[in-house]
């Protein structure tokens, strides 16, 4: 490998990982800080009949999981392209 | 034509369609039977890895689970979901790369070690062989309802069905089956799903259904009479918390974990064409698994609400209210005869009170003022719910029959699936690669079908007295999975310097900590009445649940894989070399065969 190619390497790799830890984040809070850890606080409001916290722990977060693949999905086919890692057709 | 005919006739026409598609599809060769041929889209590979994924579990388990639990059982929806976002970000790309078809060979070359490749197989198997005893559980209620025996016969026929129908070559993972599979499991879910929630609310979707006033003209929302409905009979609230916070979060990330290192799941995106096409199949996976998966809280939901107004149509305390015996409806007949619905009248009256009798202050009252002597219903089988449902709401015997069809298709399919992982582990990454270098091909296949026949005796011997409720069972599969192969594969992919010493040390750790934990206190190897302690919170460790251990077992994993390889020699040029090839998509190329 030559070290232009290499540095296109860690910078591709620097970009894939901070866009994981943005996924990851928002993940983690759909789920768990909004569905478990404060569920009582988030019941206190209501999203039609669901308590909201309730409706973040049964339907929301399978929602946010969702949006969240695709995403990621399509950014970083933008971040392999950007940075010439995308595969040949 | 009765109930009984036209569930032979369903269920058979839809056999009927799987065969059909097999025969019409079948692999021309090894490698096009595990790549399903290169042309499969995104999307076709994500209904696939549906119909994979779902199995008894999710289709005849998690809802009724849902319904008793109501907020508290929310870990498997989340769980079970959630895995896919891990899939799609941390594994499944890299894995594709890396191009190679099974998890241990993965293992194997990453950590340039023979023994982290048997570790590994080692581990699959335990976690595979427990998933199947959770199905296996399923499989007996599905059958012993369809055919309206006892649960053990049913549990038996059922491990014959499976047994042909994993040996039947043509069955296998020909990607146009599981299709045909995932529409017949997806329209049985949702129909019935659909029709209640029109039957309680107004809404055309039970995902908006359940979050609805009722059509009864009161204009109160459906989970504010549901939690009304089992406070009055001293349940506990639907939709607030009951058990631990701690073990919720436990649970949930073991489940999510385990969801990105359960073998068959990855393997599907090996077989994809390219790096991009992993990302958006997951993407397209969890969006089919979605469709049931927020289905599922109402089933739920109107299930149970349905149950208890069957039993308890009136104001709680007057006699009229209390079903009477005699009169109950032909699904509670049905399911008597399975042995997992029981009644017992125990204070003579010949009606049937349905209460918690576990709630002191409530037992107490409902004794002194209205003669209750305990509740009635000592053994309603949390598995049963989702195929009673739609006879407790009485909806037309097509649909019933539908969902019996729906029910043995994730069931089947499934443990099909997980028996190939299973036999090909061990004739093949065991066997073939280690032991026997060169034992032919037919014995290859012999030594698999061996394989299969044990797994599905241990795993029918144990569903005969599960460990718990189908779904129960099979997190504790999720459990053992997390603790072991996800780390060591994201180990693999994201931290260069972990090195073979550390891979097998981590995985050792993991899965024996988990293991041991579980054994404690579900009995040793599951056989009933061999636990150490008592399964409860008060004897659990830091109030973790056996279920929810795998998430403290994966964390041990990483770091026993962390420290050893730092104490160790780091991994030699080339494999730093392969880690930085499977961190880009370009230059993917196929998967290549073994």
């Amino acid at each position: 490998m030559t070290q232009k190619n290499e540095d296109a390497g860690v910078a591709y790799w620097k970009a894939n990982l901070s866009l994981l830890k943005l996924c990851l984040a928002i993940w983690f809070f759909c789920s768990y800080v909004l569905g478990i850890f404060f569920v009582d606080a988030m019941n206190t409001m209501s999203l039609g009949g669901y308590p909201l916290g309730f409706w973040f722990a049964q339907q929301g977060s399978i929602y946010i999981f969702l949006f969240l693949i695709v995403f990621y999905s399509i950014r970083m086919g933008q971040i392999d392209r950007k940075f010439g890692m995308d595969e040949e057709e | 034509m009765d109930l009984h005919d036209l569930t032979f006739l369903v269920v058979g026409a839809t056999f009927a369609v799987y065969i059909g598609i097999a025969i019409w599809a079948r692999a021309g060769s090894t490698k096009e039977f595990y790549v399903a041929g290169g042309g499969i889209k995104s999307w076709q590979n994500g209904m696939a890895t549906g119909a994979d994924w779902m199995s008894a579990a999710s289709f005849i388990s998690m809802a009724g689970l849902i319904a008793f639990k109501g907020y508290d059982a929310s870990v498997y929806l989340m769980g079970w979901t959630g895995g896919y976002v891990l899939l799609a970000m941390l594994l499944a790309p890299y894995l594709r790369k890396f191009g190679k078809f099974t998890v241990p060979e993965f293992i194997g070359d990453r950590f340039y070690s023979q023994g982290a490749r048997l570790t590994a197989v080692g581990c699959l198997i335990t976690a595979s062989i427990t998933y199947v005893i959770g199905q296996m559980k399923g499989i007996g209620v599905a059958f012993s309802r369809f055919l309206e025996v006892d649960f053990t016969t049913g549990l038996f026929i059922g491990m014959g069905i499976v047994f042909i129908y994993a040996v039947l070559g043509g069955m296998k993972g020909i990607t146009y089956t599981q299709i045909a599979q995932y529409v017949v499991l997806i329209f049985a879910y949702t129909v019935p799903a659909i029709f209640i929630s029109l039957n309680l609310t107004d809404s055309v979707l039970p995902q908006i259904g359940l979050g609805s006033a009722m059509n009864d003209g009161s204009g109160t929302f459906m989970l504010d009479r549901l939690n009304q409905t089992v406070t009055d009979l001293g349940f506990a609230s639907y939709t607030i918390q009951q058990g631990s916070t701690m073990n919720m979060f436990m649970l949930t990330l073991s489940l999510m974990i385990g969801t990105a290192g359960l073998p068959h799941v990855i393997v599907r995106f090996f077989t994809v064409p390219k790096v991009a096409d992993a990302r958006s199949s997951a993407g397209w996976a969890l969006f089919f698994i979605a469709l049931l998966y927020t289905t599922a809280p109402a089933v739920g939901a109107m299930a149970r609400y349905n149950l208890t107004t069957t039993i308890q149509n009136g104001e709680v305390g007057v006699v009229e209210a209390n079903i009477e015996y005699a009169e109950r409806p032909q699904w509670f007949k049905n399911w008597e005869k399975t042995g997992l619905l029981k009644f017992e009248d125990k204070n003579g009256d010949g009606r049937i009170q349905y209460y918690n009798d576990k709630n002191k202050e409530f037992a107490a009252k409902a004794e002194a003022e209205w003669g209750w002597k305990g509740n009635e219903m000592v053994k309603i089988d949390r598995d049963i719910m989702v195929l009673a449902n739609p006879e407790i709401a009485q909806l037309p015997n097509w649909v019933i029959a539908l969902v019996a069809a729906g029910g043995l298709a994730a069931a089947l399919s499934t443990a099909a699936g997980l028996l190939l992982a299973i036999s090909s582990s061990i004739s093949h990454d065991l066997l073939k690669s280690v032991f026997m270098p060169n034992i032919s091909e037919k014995s290859e296949l012999m030594a698999g079908r061996v394989a299969m026949s044990g797994a599905i005796l241990v795993a029918g011997y144990l569903g005969m007295n599960p460990p718990g409720f189908a779904a129960q069972v099979v997190a504790l599969a999720f459990g053992l999975a997390a603790s072991s192969i996800f780390p060591a594969l994201m180990m693999g992919i994201f931290y260069k310097r972990s090195n073979n010493i550390g891979a097998v040390a981590g995985m050792l750790v993991g899965i024996l900590s988990t293991l041991i934990y579980i054994f404690m206190y579900k009995g040793w190897f599951f056989v009933p009445g061999t636990a150490s302690l008592p399964d409860n919170p008060a004897n659990w460790f830091l109030g973790i649940s056996p279920g929810s251990f795998g998430a403290l077992g994966a964390l041990l994993n990483f770091v026993t894989n962390y420290v050893v390889s730092n104490m160790t020699a780091p991994p030699p040029e080339h494999i730093q070399q392969l880690v930085e090839d499977i961190r880009i998509p370009r230059g993917s190329g196929e998967a290549t065969g073994h």
